[in-house]
């Protein structure tokens, strides 16, 4: 797929993303929108997937670490085929298959259930033991917010990966700068990000996260680095794409109401 | 550890060498592992204590110390399990289901994952090393979480089929092991089932529903009262979820008073267990013999069960009490 082409994949996600986050009325809108450029590259351009065998052995694995991006996996998910599209009007409603966070029981292409933050880096690291195991080409990528880097567990797991050489994982940190309290440096400092990736044995990816291009050549460049994991620090906007959700802390954590989704749609069809 | 839990002899027929159940699990680990390629263990950072350290001893490529970090290793066996491996995820009880609970609760049972949870050092007979290191709570803390089994093995013969059962069954298991000596109290010809409880006789004036170190006890107890004509069953109740309700049913309909025993906090345990069942289903006197809502402390194995009441003295006294 071209960049043009995966820019218009992404813009398609945001719209499915704040339509069903709208008919759902909770849910998370600014991480979402941050991560729409790096889910759509991955989805349509670097994923060895296939959407009706979605357990296929040798696939690829995506781990959304920041799980309450789900409407970002669900609008991928459904946009690749995974399922049918009209059900994510049915996000967050009794009896669907779209959970608030993602739940692997309940959909297939949800590797794991994840939206505990701090936990997805640990089971990234233990998948790409066992492909590594079984000496298959898959490999592992695994989406992370900044502010989940506040939990200790991802520290932990960044020891893990560069302790046994994890090659084949590829970490992408959603670097937006908010989180629900407000900006990361004022609830707690999560710079110098890449000092600390680097001081951890990883090969860090300063990057910009909105521009698919740069994101394509950053999941390249991660599949050639040998002997130690990839991280991609993805410089992002929460928002991104909707003017008036854009760098918002308040947006976090609420679903545009009907007029707001309107003004968002129009935006983004401009 | 050469010392006995038990101040007098256990009353099964011909007593057998007494062995931590930590040891027997260390030797199922190195049968699985050749029988089953697709077997990995992991430990964070006591594989000399867990015994994980044979198993990564003769198969170094399917062993992963994760260090000091518990939360990690949970995620670490699940991601395993994901690539469709059957990981073994060993610490200390304390720090496997206090540390790592939410991690056990969100990525292992919300997920349904093919992992287990073998932890050693349950209980007070973690001895000297005091309440840090003493899971008293651990039980509780594994039987609330859904899709989760949860069993305590009586001794190390049990711990070994304990091992290869769970290995056979598909879904999250959490198995307690000791690092105390205890003696080997199931039959020879015992075979375990998840699920099943063993029944070694039931009592007319009481049972007592017993599991890990304390169905040793519970058979001295039941000895003891014996002898002076007060008949009292003994259940070892190794799986305390999914609980054998049918064999509570039976015991509690043929005995008037039934006793439970646990190396655990009386609260959320096996105790707990066998009330909520009982409550509902046959709603008969239940006394509960365990650690009392406190925090154990240092002292040798055998000392701290007599200060926390956890022997065969202590189970007789109550009986005698309760049906005098």
């Amino acid at each position: 797929m071209n960049a043009d082409e995966l820019r218009e994949k992404a813009r398609r996600l945001r719209i499915e993303i704040l339509t069903m986050l709208a008919c759902a009325g909770s849910g998370h809108t600014g991480g979402s929108l941050s991560a729409a450029d790096i889910v759509a590259v991955l989805y349509f351009h670097i994923l060895r997937h296939d959407p009706s065998n979605p357990k296929w052995r040798e696939r690829d694995r995506f781990i959304l670490s920041k799980g309450h991006a789900a409407p970002v996996l669900y609008a991928a998910l459904a946009m690749t085929g995974y399922f049918d599209r009209q059900i994510l009007n049915t996000l967050r409603k009794i009896g669907s298959p779209l959970q608030g966070h993602p739940c692997s029981c309940a959909l297939p292409g949800v590797e794991i259930s994840t939206g505990s933050l701090g936990q997805g880096l640990s089971i990234a690291n233990g998948i790409a033991l066992g492909i590594k195991m079984d000496g298959l080409p898959s490999r592992v990528y695994c989406l992370l917010g900044d502010g989940e880097i506040q939990e200790g567990q991802v520290w932990e797991a960044a020891m893990t990966a560069a302790h046994y050489r994890l090659d084949n994982l590829c970490a992408i940190i959603d670097n937006n700068g908010l989180q629900i309290d407000g900006h990361c440096c004022d609830v707690m400092h999560i710079e110098p990000i890449v000092k600390k990736w680097e001081a951890f044995g990883w090969h860090v990816i300063d990057c910009d996260g909105h521009d698919v291009v740069a994101l394509v050549g950053a999941f390249r460049e991660a599949a050639s680095v040998k002997g130690k994991p990839t991280m991609i620090v993805a410089r992002t906007v929460k928002g991104k794409g909707v003017s008036f959700f854009e760098g918002k802390v308040e947006y976090h954590g609420i679903a545009p109401t009907q007029a707001e989704l309107n003004a968002a749609l129009e935006e983004l069809r401009a | 550890m050469g010392e006995r839990i038990h101040s007098s002899p256990p009353a099964p027929e011909a007593p057998q060498k007494a062995r931590a159940t930590r040891d027997a699990y260390g030797e199922a680990l190195l049968e699985l592992g050749k029988k089953r390629p697709d077997v990995v263990v992991l430990d964070a950072d006591l594989s000399g204590s867990t015994k994980t350290g044979k198993f990564a001893k003769a198969f170094p490529d399917r062993f992963f110390n994760v260090g000091i970090s518990e939360q990690d290793l949970i995620g670490t066996a699940s991601g395993l399990s994901l690539a469709g491996k059957l990981p073994f995820a060993s610490t200390f009880a304390v720090f496997e289901t206090g540390r790592a609970w939410e991690q056990i609760r969100q990525t292992v049972c919300y997920s349904r994952l093919n992992v287990k949870l073998v932890a050693t050092h349950s209980g007070i007979t973690v001895g000297e090393d005091g309440a840090s290191h003493q899971a008293t709570e651990d039980v509780a803390l594994m039987r609330v979480l859904p899709h989760m089994t949860v069993i305590v093995p009586a001794d190390a013969r049990e711990t070994k089929q304990v091992i290869h059962a769970i290995a056979d069954y598909e879904g999250p298991v959490y198995v307690r092991l000791g690092r105390a000596n205890v003696p080997i109290v199931m039959p020879e010809e015992y075979a375990f089932q998840i699920g099943k409880a063993y029944t070694f006789h039931l009592g007319r004036h009481a049972t007592i529903i017993a599991m890990g170190v304390m169905v040793s006890a519970a058979l001295e107890a039941a000895a003891l009262l014996r002898a002076d004509g007060v008949d009292v069953g003994v259940v070892n109740m190794s799986t305390v979820k999914p609980l054998d309700g049918e064999t509570l049913l039976r015991a509690s309909s043929h005995s008037g008073l039934l006793v439970t025993a646990e190396e655990h906090s009386v609260i959320g345990g096996l105790g707990g267990a066998v009330s909520e069942f009982l409550s509902q289903h046959n709603p008969i006197r239940v006394l509960r013999v365990g650690i009392k809502d406190t925090f154990g402390c240092s002292g040798s194995p055998a000392e701290l069960l007599r200060l926390y009441g956890l022997t065969a003295e202590n189970l007789v006294q109550t009986i005698r009490e309760a049906i005098a």
